[in-house]
């Protein structure tokens, strides 16, 4: 066949590559880049644009909605990463081992973890909802507590936005745990039993260490998933009420899809991607210098 | 370790709170969609009195979730392919050959790993706009706007790499004298020797793409052509519709992805696996 022939060789690997290189020029690095130059314009759907220069970026960081809404985004990072790391690695000492009722109790909790985020939310809206029917009120309501706003209320909104994020990750994390706990060395418990090691020196000084890598994915994939949430929030609370649970990425929809203001949003799209992209050289070298140790 | 009765029961009641909290909200719509009297909002039922099918009649008929449910499955399963097809060739080409400008593509596909979907959204909004050259078109309010965007998938690339790199030369030369050509030895030696891979990448470009929300929102406004997450918003703020109602349809857009975890959990679990060892 022709690309036998030595002189054509080099296009094969292109050739594989080709319908890949395509999609991702087009849906990714141009998008990208289109991004970075809109943010530097007033971006006008019809029309040509105008030359801004710093203006956008001087406006978000001079916006106190914005303000507002990291604030926000980073309570709901810090809290479902804290919280859902640490319930999980409960859960996964709970529920390690390979017999057959565990697999199959692993099995089932993890189905929120594998539900869209749109169904969660729904499911969330009726457990909390604010009247005194709602699931949660009723079961308050035996401890004698009076009916909560819990998504209605501007000082509740965020923790039960946040409550969902942890019940969907919670399980996803303990499987991550669980795979690390699986491929900690046996005979470094059985050397600790022989040492007379309690049960709580074990799990500090044998399965805590052997779970750094376990928890360093973990910590990672919530500090991702956390700085870019969007559906969470946009289908239970839309960000309301009193843009109590308004986290930067609602931000950025609402300028750029309810006020137009395209530049504007790809400013703050700028500011948050190249916050990730350091977020993830941290990420690398910390864990490069735990490896080498 | 033989354990005393009081840890056994602590044991079992553990266990219990774990399925209460985690599965019991699933339990409740389930025997809420399929119970006969009706429910106000924020309420669930325990079990179903009065079972029926109703519910689920009503919202196929009349809701016609039918349109949603295929828009769903259609996207999902056509973007799942591609995606890892298209991964699959991408990944036989890093794995397998050495040429020039592997590196910077292999960085490139791997540097959109950490890119959130979310922060492109504006301008993927306008592309989706723009007229393709030649077609004098654009992708807009079509299929294809919610399907071409998610087939670039970094996550897959990089996984069907890493396995495809572990295949023995051996058995590609060996091929090679037999005289298979390129296409023949991505066909018929690496892919089969990839399967287990191939179903990790599937399913959680399944998940992944059954998830979307954001690009579904952006890609059409014709509504016949949301997809399930999409439209559950839309009739939630629907105020004649029924509350058992909304909850059938809400069931109905939570089976397919339980349906393929449990199908491919051992799949997915080793996905998981890897990404816990890599890091």
């Amino acid at each position: 066949m022709w690309f036998h022939s030595k002189r054509l060789r080099w296009i094969v690997p292109w050739l594989f590559l080709a319908p890949a290189l395509i999609i991702f020029t087009w849906f990714k690095f141009v998008p990208i880049i289109k991004g970075l130059f809109m943010s530097f314009y007033k971006v006008r759907f019809s029309g040509s644009d105008q030359w801004v220069g710093l203006a956008n970026f001087e406006r978000a960081l001079s916006d106190s909605a914005l303000h507002a809404a990291s604030l926000n985004t980073l309570i709901y990072v810090v809290s479902t990463t804290i919280a859902g790391g640490i319930f999980a690695f409960a859960v996964a000492l709970a529920l390690e081992g390979q017999a057959r009722h565990i697999r199959l109790i692993r099995t089932a909790i993890f189905i929120p973890a594998v539900t869209s985020i749109a169904v969660l939310a729904e499911i969330w809206r009726i457990l909390f909802y604010p009247g005194a029917d709602g699931v949660v009120n009723q079961m308050l309501g035996v401890f004698a507590v009076g009916p909560q706003g819990f998504m209605s209320d501007p000082d509740q909104a965020l923790f039960i936005v946040i409550l969902m994020q942890i019940w969907k990750n919670v399980p996803y994390n303990m499987m991550i745990f669980i795979a690390g706990l699986a491929s900690i060395n046996r005979e470094l418990y059985d050397a600790a039993s022989v040492d007379g090691a309690s049960a709580f020196r074990k799990l500090w000084h044998v399965t805590i260490p052997g779970l750094v890598p376990a928890f360093s994915v973990v910590v990672m994939l919530s500090l991702i998933r956390g700085f870019r949430v969007f559906t969470e929030v946009y289908t239970t609370t839309g960000g309301g009420p009193a843009n109590a649970t308004e986290v930067i990425m609602t931000n950025i929809f609402k300028a750029g899809f309810e006020r137009f203001d395209y530049g504007y949003a790809a400013a703050v799209s700028f500011l948050l991607f190249a916050f990730t992209v350091c977020l993830t050289i941290v990420h690398v070298s910390v864990k490069n210098r735990i490896d080498r140790t | 370790m033989k354990m005393t009765l009081p840890q056994r029961i602590a044991r079992g009641l553990v266990y219990a709170l774990l399925l209460i909290v985690f599965c019991g909200p699933f339990w409740g719509i389930l025997a809420t969609a399929f119970t006969k009297n009706t429910v106000q909002p924020g309420q669930l039922v325990l079990w179903p009195s009065n079972p029926t099918f109703d519910h689920f009649i009503y919202a196929w008929s009349e809701v016609k979730i039918w349109i949603y449910l295929f828009n769903s499955l259609f996207v999902v399963a056509i973007a799942t392919v591609l995606q890892t097809f298209v991964s699959a060739l991408a990944a036989y080409a890093l794995a397998r050959k050495r040429f020039r400008g592997a590196a910077i593509v292999s960085l490139a596909i791997i540097s959109t790993m950490m890119l959130p979907d979310e922060v492109i959204a504006i301008p993927l909004y306008l592309i989706l706009h723009a007229e393709l050259p030649l077609l004098h078109t654009s992708i807009y309010n079509t299929y294809a706007a919610m399907i071409l965007p998610v087939v670039g998938w970094a996550f897959s690339v990089f996984l069907l790499t890493e396995f495809m790199k572990a295949i023995p030369r051996d058995l590609e030369d060996a091929a090679r004298v037999d005289g298979a050509n390129e296409l023949q030895i991505f066909w018929r030696v690496v892919l089969p020797l990839v399967r287990p891979a191939l179903g990790t990448a599937t399913i959680f470009g399944f998940l992944m793409i059954w998830d979307q929300y954001l690009l579904p929102l952006i890609a059409v406004d014709d509504r016949n052509l949301y997809t399930l997450p999409v439209i559950l918003r839309s009739l939630r703020v629907d105020e004649v519709l029924q509350q058992n109602i909304f909850i059938a349809v809400t069931v109905v857009a939570t089976v397919p992805c339980i349906v393929v975890y449990l199908l491919l959990q051992k799949q997915f679990n080793r996905g998981l696996m890897s990404g816990a060892v890599k890091g």
